[in-house]
C-alpha cells in the first residue's frame, strides 16, 4: 500500500518527529518505507530517516508492505500530518 | 610549571594525574575464511548484545545520578545501535565480502557519516557524534579495549582528557575524581556544565596541556582562576593546601543554605532566583539553592547554528526548565533578545552604527512577528507544564508593549482553537532597562504583571557608555547616584501599582550592591548560580531595617566610591 503526505512539522522531519516516526513503524511487523524524489528508504531505520533530510512541506510518499499494512499506513500518516 | 586555561568548576584539587586514553582504535582489514563467516556473524550480534546492555545501564546510571535530561543522551545511541540498516549493512558486508566485523563497522559508519556530513543541520551533528560514540563502544568490545579505564580509577586522582563525551562523564566518580583538566571546550561546553553540576573543580581550554602530562605528575587545579600547577614547589602545594580547607570549610557552610528561606533576621522575606541560558544550567541553579529562574535568556538557543530553533525545539527546552522547578517556583523567560552586540548570522541583519541602540530585542520581534510568535507558541505550551512568566525584553514605549501582547494574545486564540493546553493565566513582565521606562515606570507598572530591571542595559543608556568599550569603562557605574535614584523610582511605582520588582543584571549578584537594593525594597534577585549561596548568606543576617538605613544614606552620596566604601565599612 502507498500513499502520498506534505510534511507538517515546520521542523522537517529531524529530532523528535523523525524518533517518533521510527519507534511507530519499528512497531509493525511490516516493512515501512519512505520515498523522497528518487530515495526510498527504510523507515525503521532512523540513521536512514535523518540522511534523507526531510524539511516542511515537503512530498513524502509512504509504502506499507506486509502484515498490518493498512494499520501502519494509518498510524504513519497519522504522525506526518500531526 | 604552570598552565592557564578556562575557568570551567570553581574550586582548588590537589592529586596525581590520570590520564584518560583516547583509545586510540586501530582496525584493520582481514579476510574471513569462508567457514566461519556464521560465527563472524554471531561475533557481531554479540557486540551489539553487550554494547545495548552497557548502555541501557549507562542511561539508568545517568538518570539517577544526574537527570533524566542527560539520560536521553543513550536513548539516541540504542536508537542507532538498534538501526536496522546500520547492523544490516554490517552484516551484509561481512557475509558478501567476507571482511571481518570491525572493518565492516568502520565502512558502515563512514558511509553514514558520509551522508550526514553534507547536511548542514546541528540535529544532524548530534547524531554523527553519537554514531561515532556508539560504534567506537562496538569496536572496543570487538577488540578487547578496555574502555571503562573511568571506573578502575582506586585512588583520588585529577582527570586528564583531551575533552570529556557524555558516556565519560556519566560513570565519573566524585569520590575519586578530585579534579577535571581538558585541552578542548569553553565554560558552556558540556564537560564544563557536568563539573559544575558535580561540584569538582575543573579547568578546560588547556590546548595541548594533555599531551604534555605524564600519568603520576602531581598536580594543582585551581578552578575558581582557571589555572594548573604541575609538579609545583613545596610552597605553593602547602599554600593550596590552605585555599582548598578553606574553600571547602565555606563551601560547606553555604551548603547548608540550600533550602532555607531568604529572609532577614526582621522576618523581611526576598526572592533569590537564578539567570540561565540552557536546561543544564537549570541544573546547577538547582544545586545551589535558586529559589526560581529570574531570566531565562532564550537568545542561546538561537545562537551557535545555522537556522532558527523550531517551535517543538524552543518548546522542549522551555519545558524542562518548567517542569524542574514544578508549579511552587516562578521560570521568567525572556523573549528574543537579539541584535546588539549579539547578531544571528543567519538572519542577514545589517550592520549597524550603533547596535546598541538599534534593531534588536522586541524592536526586531515586532517586525519579524513570524520569529517572535513561533517562540511565543512554544513558551506559552511549556506554560502548561510549571510556572512559567513571559518577560519581554528593551521595551521604550506603551506602544511596544501593547503591540507584544498583541500578538502573544492571537497566539492564545490560536492555540485556543487548536486546543493545545497553556497557563492562562500566564503572567506577563518587562524589563525596566531605558532610562525613559524608568522615568515613567508607574505608567508601565499599570500594564505589567512584574517588572526586572536589566541593569547592564540600563547603566549603558543612563551614562550615554558603551559597556563593551574598555576606554569609557569608567563611565560603567553601577553606584552612580543617577542609577541609584532610577532603581528607587522604579521600586517604588512599582510597588504602589501592587506589583513585584526583580533585577536581572550583574548588579543583583554583587555582594556589595546588595544591602542597598535590599533596602531600597527590590523583592527579587537574580543572578548567576554560584552568587546565590553568598547572597543568601547575607541577607539571613543582614536586618531589613539596617539595609533601609543604608540605602538612605547612600542616595544622599554624591561619589560612586564613597558609596562602595561605606557600604562595605557597614557591612564588616
Amino acid at each position: 500500500m502507498e500513499k502520498t503526505f506534505t510534511i507538517k512539522s515546520p521542523s522537517g522531519l529531524h529530532a523528535r518527529p523523525a524518533a517518533l516516526l521510527v519507534q511507530k513503524a519499528g512497531s509493525f511487523p511490516c516493512d515501512v518505507f519512505l520515498v523522497k524524489g528518487e530515495k526510498k528508504v527504510n523507515a525503521k531505520s532512523i540513521m536512514s530517516l535523518l540522511a534523507l533530510g526531510i524539511e516542511a512541506n515537503e512530498e513524502i510518499v509512504v509504502i506499507t508492505e506486509g502484515e498490518k499494512e493498512a494499520e501502519a499506513l494509518q498510524a504513519i500518516g497519522e504522525l506526518l500530518e500531526a | 610549571m604552570e598552565y592557564t586555561g578556562i575557568s570551567a568548576a570553581s574550586g582548588y584539587a590537589l592529586g596525581p594525574a590520570f590520564l584518560l586514553q583516547d583509545s586510540k582504535i586501530q582496525v584493520v582489514k582481514s579476510e574471513v575464511p569462508k567457514e566461519n563467516l556464521n560465527s563472524e556473524i554471531l561475533r557481531f550480534e554479540e557486540a551489539l548484545g553487550k554494547a545495548a546492555h552497557e548502555l541501557e545501564a549507562i542511561k539508568e546510571k545517568t538518570r539517577q545520578t544526574i537527570g533524566a535530561e542527560e539520560a536521553e543522551i543513550f536513548s539516541a545511541h540504542i536508537m542507532v545501535l538498534e538501526d536496522p540498516e546500520y547492523s544490516g549493512a554490517i552484516k551484509e558486508l561481512i557475509r558478501a565480502e567476507a571482511w571481518n566485523t570491525e572493518w565492516a563497522i568502520q565502512e558502515v559508519t563512514n558511509r553514514f557519516l558520509g551522508l550526514f556530513a553534507s547536511m548542514d543541520n546541528e540535529y544532524i551533528r548530534e547524531r554523527a557524534a553519537d554514531l561515532r560514540d556508539v560504534s567506537n563502544r562496538l569496536l572496543r568490545h570487538l577488540l578487547g579495549i578496555r574502555s571503562q579505564s573511568l571506573s578502575e580509577i582506586t585512588e583520588k586522582v585529577v582527570l586528564f582528557a583531551h575533552d570529556l563525551t557524555p558516556s565519560d562523564t556519566a560513570q565519573l566518580d566524585k569520590d575519586k575524581v578530585v579534579g577535571i583538566v581538558t585541552n578542548i571546550g569553553g565554560r558552556t561546553s558540556h564537560s564544563a556544565i557536568m563539573a559544575r553540576s558535580m561540584e569538582i573543580p575543573a579547568v578546560v581550554g588547556m590546548q595541548d596541556l594533555v599531551e604534555k602530562i605524564k600519568a603520576g605528575d602531581f598536580v594543582i587545579v585551581d578552578g575558581s582562576e582557571g589555572k594548573v600547577f604541575v609538579n609545583p614547589t613545596e610552597d605553593l602545594i602547602k599554600s593550596y593546601k590552605g585555599k582548598q580547607t578553606r574553600y571547602e570549610a565555606q563551601r560547606q557552610e553555604l551548603k547548608k543554605l540550600v533550602s532555607q528561606p531568604s529572609m532577614t533576621p526582621d522576618g523581611h522575606q526576598v526572592e533569590l532566583v537564578a539567570n540561565i541560558g540552557n536546561p543544564q544550567d537549570a541544573l546547577v541553579a538547582v544545586t545551589n539553592g535558586a529559589e526560581g529562574i529570574g531570566l531565562y535568556r532564550t537568545e542561546f538557543l538561537y545562537m551557535g547554528r545555522q537556522e532558527l530553533p523550531s517551535e517543538e525545539e524552543q518548546f522542549e527546552a522551555y519545558k524542562a526548565v518548567a517542569v524542574m522547578f514544578g508549579k511552587e517556583h516562578p521560570v521568567v523567560i525572556r523573549s528574543l533578545d537579539i541584535g546588539g552586540d549579539k547578531a544571528l548570522p543567519y538572519l542577514d541583519m545589517p550592520k549597524e552604527m550603533n547596535p546598541f541602540l538599534g534593531y534588536r530585542a522586541i524592536r526586531l520581534c515586532l517586525d519579524r512577528t513570524d520569529i517572535f510568535r513561533t517562540q511565543l507558541r512554544a513558551i506559552l505550551r511549556a506554560s502548561a507544564y510549571g510556572n512559567i512568566r513571559l518577560m519581554y525584553p528593551m521595551i521604550a514605549t506603551l506602544e511596544e508593549l501593547k503591540g507584544a501582547n498583541k500578538v502573544l494574545e492571537t497566539v492564545k486564540q490560536e492555540l485556543l482553537a487548536e486546543t493545545i493546553p497553556f497557563n492562562k493565566g500566564l503572567e506577563v513582565g518587562m524589563m525596566v532597562e531605558i532610562p525613559a521606562v524608568a522615568v515613567m515606570a508607574d505608567r508601565f507598572a499599570k500594564e505589567v504583571d512584574f517588572f526586572s530591571i536589566g541593569t547592564n542595559d540600563l547603566i549603558q543608556y543612563t551614562m550615554a557608555a558603551d559597556r563593551t568599550n574598555e576606554t569609557v569603562s569608567y563611565l560603567y557605574q553601577p553606584f552612580n547616584l543617577a542609577l541609584l535614584r532610577l532603581i528607587r523610582g522604579v521600586i517604588e511605582a512599582a510597588h504602589k501599582a501592587g506589583i513585584r520588582v526583580a533585577m536581572c543584571g550583574e548588579m543583583a549578584g554583587d555582594l556589595t550592591a546588595f544591602p542597598i537594593l535590599l533596602g531600597l525594597g527590590l523583592d527579587e534577585f537574580s543572578m548567576s548560580a554560584s552568587s546565590i549561596l553568598p547572597a543568601r548568606a547575607l541577607v539571613r543576617q543582614l536586618p531589613w531595617r539596617k539595609a533601609q538605613l543604608i540605602a538612605e544614606a547612600v542616595l544622599e552620596m554624591d561619589n560612586p566610591q564613597e558609596i562602595d566604601v561605606y557600604v562595605k565599612q557597614k557591612m564588616q
